[in-house]
């Protein structure tokens, strides 16, 4: 019944936000791509949230720009509204965030891979793999169709044997009621992967025109026009506002008195939950002293009615959510149009993956996304961007592209995901990254353009903008450190109040460190006879005033690096090694680091079996030369 | 990690008139420099040399010791990188300073067999030795990590979890302004930040100015003689002198009155406490009667007990064992060149577990006895495994210094109106420093803690 179809270099099964990323870097560096998905409705669809960006998840989005992926393109051309969060606070927590236009952001970034070369988008269910001796050469469709391939990648989110939760009604499928997949699941099995079980939930929608805005508070957009993507030129100045209101007693009492009706209290939910995102029942159960919590109401795009319920997440029965939300100041005449629900599913165990993303066990095999653990479009698409370029290089027979926990919180998701493993839906919070004041928001294009010139996913054009762009911030820093600010009444009269008279002489470089002077009077002191973009001044400000914490993450990269430049062989026998501790042991052989680095970052691997692990490859290494 | 500059005593502990602390990494001779105060300052010098001149306390201005020091430069070394060794006099009170400075100007201390190690990873040392090298790395982390665990136990660490659960709260709070800047959590604003730092502070500030063993190391085993009159108190206290160097004579901060001799006896250092007292009022019991006297009895780390060979024992004998119960006492029975009227068993039986040693002062013998005692008592037997406690207690004094220090950052950072995440990464640090002190250093309790101080969600 089957047939022989297509080869492919690179075939991309899904088409969600990992998938998405995965197809478009996949061909963009020349490899011949397939992306096969569900359902051609359903490309780059948002289940939950109507919203891109936030702390940690936008600076992702800017490194995936940077990378010279689709995301921060397709949201600047989609959203309804942008703000920059965190402005009170300093610049390496700043963070953009969007809300979508749900629909727009799916049609746009469908377009944009029906028009990209080299990629062919086709609707399938893939059913199977073609594993011939633990390699993995292709896949098989539901309708019989075999497509070679030299690597694959999986992005199948949530569908994964899904499982949908809603009260006491519980059903397979895949979010907001499409099929879910379940023999690729029961196939990986047989493959020898092991599989956990992951939870997540969203909440109700709502009819716009039965909300009572007058009794909630407006959350605006930013005036100043914003941007994910370095390339944007056109800004979107039409957006729209969401709203902020509070659950209250009564809320909680009602869902007090139906705990019962829960799910999650009656043992029908098996799998993990987030715990950043409890669902209400949760949150009153575990924090019962807090009085209310907050809800944000969040339009879902232009052209509908329907409006996200932030903070509301649930897997209550149908009726219940009703009541619930007629508790709320401002829906106490509400339409639900669509219940909230909780969705288990099949997730692979993480740490069975190397660092490029491809699988342990099955070679030529990658995955991605909410398959991996991960929760959130932004942990996907960043995981996919980087599923797609080590398909495609590895297709290509080329080493596989691995971003570090200095270059990108890409890289700390991936270092953590396949070093440590998680056991709950993994979310991106700055407090991941150890190194957060290097990886900001206004610094991606800095850290990673480069990379993704020399990779092939940066045109030329762009990269000498960027050339320009950094030249220009590096004049400018030079510039600053030389010449000297002389104190004058005019001086002193353009210092910020708040500022100590300046009395002697000084580096305007110097000035500018002190928290309260800015770049702008550093420039009126001390002007440039040319023009110096918004950007740029940014970069300068930044680098000249937090220096001094600035070097200091710098030197703990510097030892990071110094121990992930020790690789460990291919092959290592750590049960041979006999100082290691057992649990070290069986630790290392499960992760199987590929440095020194990543060893010392395994849960369970203390700073001894470090060392030994350091000893005992030395020793190899002179056994070899003896030899 | 690997290049760090590392520092560790390598003279064996306890033993010898001369201690060598060494130091090896690219920043030896940087790190001397900033302490040695000689001729010439050390990067001027050739390899190879030794030269003579003292430590000067950064903080104080003030000479700590007095040193020869000697510099190599590498690859011609043991680790074939720069190597300083600071030599130094032989006794706990001298090394352990010196340790103490060079951590506090830069150095690491070294893991157990670091040195080795090096030497290994950067082809010093052949093949063969490699599986000698693991075994030492393993068996002094074992030992090392016994050691810390009984530490653990007491006061201190309590403390020091304690003051790690306020900063991972602050910590925590911060973060959640940072990942969840639209929850309705308190800001956390530069007045509260300060306040909650200020607090951590002054403990930290408390801990290293009280712990005992910190006391210990820096001033030495106070240690009391007591005894009846004409037992042969001064004799013990002259042949306790003499035969061994004083090795500080102006002790800061101790009153006229009341002189303290310092001898450094097998390596351990002694503070013999109020021995002008005892030298000059042979008149015990009444001194005992005395609240302060008693006072300074209770804090004493040894108590060293001196009984007549030539005497029966007496009620007053017997009041001294009660005052001293539960104390670390060397029972003493002296002049054994004259007739036994003393019940010996009688005494065994007062002294319970604790050690007895016969000596007949005035034909010095069994002095030696005396001092393997303490040396015995202080290394392995109820002052538990000093040498080990003691360089991991250098390492902790290290620790809550710069604990202290990153914290004092993390204050100035505050007044000058530096953007909360960057304090942040300041108190991280000292949380990070407190947690090398108990062995605890998770970092996945941040967001263990974030999520369930705060109620976050869609």
């Amino acid at each position: 019944m089957g047939y022989k179809a297509d080869s492919y270099d690179v075939i991309v099964v899904g088409a969600g936000h990992a998938g998405v990323e995965a197809g478009l870097a996949s061909a963009r560096m020349g490899a011949k791509t397939l992306m096969l998905t569900l359902n051609l409705d359903s490309v780059a669809f948002m289940p939950c949230n109507p919203s891109v960006g936030g702390p940690a998840k936008g600076i992702v989005v800017r490194e995936i720009d940077a990378l010279g992926g689709e995301m921060g393109r397709n949201i600047d051309k989609t959203h309804i509204q942008m703000r920059m969060l965190n402005t009170g606070k300093g610049p390496a927590v700043r963070a953009l965030r969007a809300q979508a236009d749900k629909v727009q952001y799916q049609s746009e970034m469908k377009r944009t891979i029906e028009e990209q070369d080299n990629l062919t988008l086709l609707q399938g269910m893939v059913e199977k793999l073609i594993v011939e001796d633990g390699v993995c050469k292709g896949v098989v469709t539901k309708t019989g169709a075999e497509f070679e391939a030299k690597s694959v990648v999986l992005t199948t989110g949530t569908f994964m044997r899904g499982r949908v939760i809603l009260g006491d009604l519980s059903y397979e499928s895949g979010p907001n009621n499409m099929q879910p997949s379940v023999n690729l699941s029961h196939h990986l099995e047989e493959l020898g992967f092991e599989m956990v079980r992951f939870k997540t939930g969203t909440p109700p929608r709502v009819n716009n025109k039965s909300i009572d805005y007058s009794k909630t508070e407006i959350q605006p957009g930013d005036e100043k026009p914003r941007a994910f993507s370095y390339e944007t030129t056109e800004f979107i100045t039409d957006q729209l506002p969401c709203w902020l209101t509070y659950t209250g007693e009564e809320t909680h009492k009602l869902i007090n008195d139906n705990l019962h009706r829960s799910p999650m209290y009656s043992g029908m939910i098996e799998g993990t939950g987030p715990r950043y995102c409890p669902s209400i029942e949760d949150k009153i159960v575990r924090f019962n002293d807090k009085p209310r919590h907050q809800i944000f109401l969040e339009p879902e795009g232009r052209n509908t009615k329907e409006v996200y319920v932030q903070g509301l997440s649930t897997s209550l029965p149908e009726d219940l959510q009703q009541k619930i939300l007629k508790t709320v100041p401002g829906l106490e005449n509400v339409e639900m149009m669509r219940a909230g629900y909780a969705i288990e599913y099949d997730v692979v165990v993480p740490t069975q993956l190397w660092p490029s993303l491809e699988t342990k066990t099955v070679k030529n095999l990658f995955t991605a996304g909410q398959l991996n653990g991960t929760s959130g479009y932004e942990e996907a698409a960043g995981q996919g961007i980087m599923s797609g370029i080590n398909a495609a290089r590895n297709a290509q027979e080329r080493e596989a592209v691995i971003l570090d926990r200095s270059q990108g919180y890409i890289g700390v998701m991936i270092d953590d995901l396949v070093t440590k493993g998680t056991n709950e839906p993994y979310r991106l919070l700055t407090s991941r990254a150890e190194y957060r004041l290097l990886l900001r928001h206004d610094n991606a294009d800095l850290r990673l353009t480069e990379l993704g010139y020399e990779i092939g996913m940066i045109p030329k054009e762009r990269y000498d903008r960027f050339l320009a762009k950094k030249e220009m911030i590096e004049q400018e820093m030079k510039r600053l450190e030389k010449i000297v600010i002389k104190p004058s009444e005019q001086v002193n009269a353009v210092l910020p109040e708040n500022s100590t008279e300046l009395k002697e002489a000084m580096h305007a470089a110097n000035l500018l460190k002190r928290p309260e002077v800015t770049y702008q009077e550093i420039h009126q002191l001390a002007p440039a006879d040319y023009e110096i973009p918004e950007d740029v001044a940014e970069q300068v400000e930044i680098q000249i005033k937090y220096s001094g914490y600035i070097n200091k993450s710098l030197q703990q990269v510097e030892r990071m690096k110094r121990m992930d430049e020790k690789r460990i062989p291919d092959g290592i026998d750590y049960f041979a090694i006999g100082g290691l501790a057992t649990e070290a042991k069986q630790k290392l052989d499960e992760v199987r680091p590929l440095s020194i680095g990543q060893a010392s970052r395994v849960s369970g691997v203390n700073p001894a079996d470090v060392s030994i692990l350091l000893v005992y490859i030395e020793q190899g290494k002179i056994a070899k030369i003896a030899k | 990690m690997e290049y760090e500059t590392i520092a560790a005593i390598s003279t064996p502990m306890g033993e010898g008139a001369i201690a060598i602390v060494r130091l090896s990494g690219s920043e030896a001779v940087e790190i001397a420099d900033r302490l040695y105060k000689g001729k010439q300052a050390l990067n001027s010098v050739d390899s190879h040399t030794i030269h003579y001149g003292h430590l000067i306390d950064p903080d104080t201005d003030e000479v700590a010791e007095e040193v020869m020091v000697s510099l190599m430069r590498g690859p011609r070394t043991f680790t074939r990188e720069d190597i300083v060794e600071i030599n130094c006099h032989g006794g706990l009170v001298s090394v352990n300073r010196v340790l103490e400075l060079v951590l506090r100007s830069g150095a690491r201390l070294a893991e157990p067999g670091e040195f080795t190690k090096r030497a290994f990873l950067n082809g010093r040392i052949d093949l063969s030795q490699a599986e000698a090298v693991i075994d030492l790395i393993r068996a002094k982390t074992d030992r090392a990590m016994n050691v810390a665990l009984n530490q653990m136990e007491g006061r201190l660490s309590t403390l020091i979890a304690k003051l790690r659960q306020q900063l991972l709260e602050t910590v925590a709070h911060v973060e959640v302004n940072i990942d969840y800047p639209e929850y309705d959590a308190e800001e956390m604003t530069q007045n509260l930040l300060t306040s909650q730092l200020k607090e951590v502070e002054e403990e930290i500030r408390s801990i290293l100015i009280t712990a005992r063993q910190g006391k210990i190391l820096r001033e030495g085993l106070s240690t009391v003689i007591v005894g009846r009159p004409n037992v042969g108190k001064s004799s013990l206290l002259n042949s306790l002198v003499h035969e061994n160097k004083a090795i500080v004579t102006d002790v800061p901060g101790t009153t006229r009155d009341v002189i303290e001799e310092y001898v450094n006896v097998r390596g351990v250092p002694l503070r013999l406490v109020d021995t002008a007292g005892i030298r000059e009022t042979e008149d015990l019991v009444e001194r005992i009667g005395v609240e302060r006297s008693r006072e300074r009895l209770k804090q004493a780390d040894l108590i060293l007990l001196v009984l007549n060979y030539n005497d029966e024992l007496t009620d007053e004998d017997k009041k001294l064992f009660e005052a001293v119960a539960g104390m670390d006492v060397i029972v003493i029975v002296n002049k054994t060149d004259l007739d036994e009227k003393l019940d010996l068993s009688k005494v065994k039986e007062l002294a319970e577990e604790h050690p007895m040693i016969t000596t007949s002062l005035k034909n010095e013998e069994g002095v030696d006895e005396l001092e393997k005692s303490i040396s015995e008592l202080f290394f392995a037997g109820s002052v538990e495994s000093q040498d080990l406690t003691y360089v991991s207690n250098s390492r902790h004094i290290a620790l809550l210094e710069q604990s202290r220090k990153t914290l004092e950052d993390a204050l100035v950072a505050v007044e000058a109106g530096m953007p909360v995440d960057m304090v942040q990464i300041d108190i991280t640090r000292t949380w990070e420093l407190l947690g090398e002190i108990i062995g605890d250093t998770v970092s996945d309790s941040l967001i263990d803690q974030l999520f369930s101080q705060f109620c976050l969600g869609k």
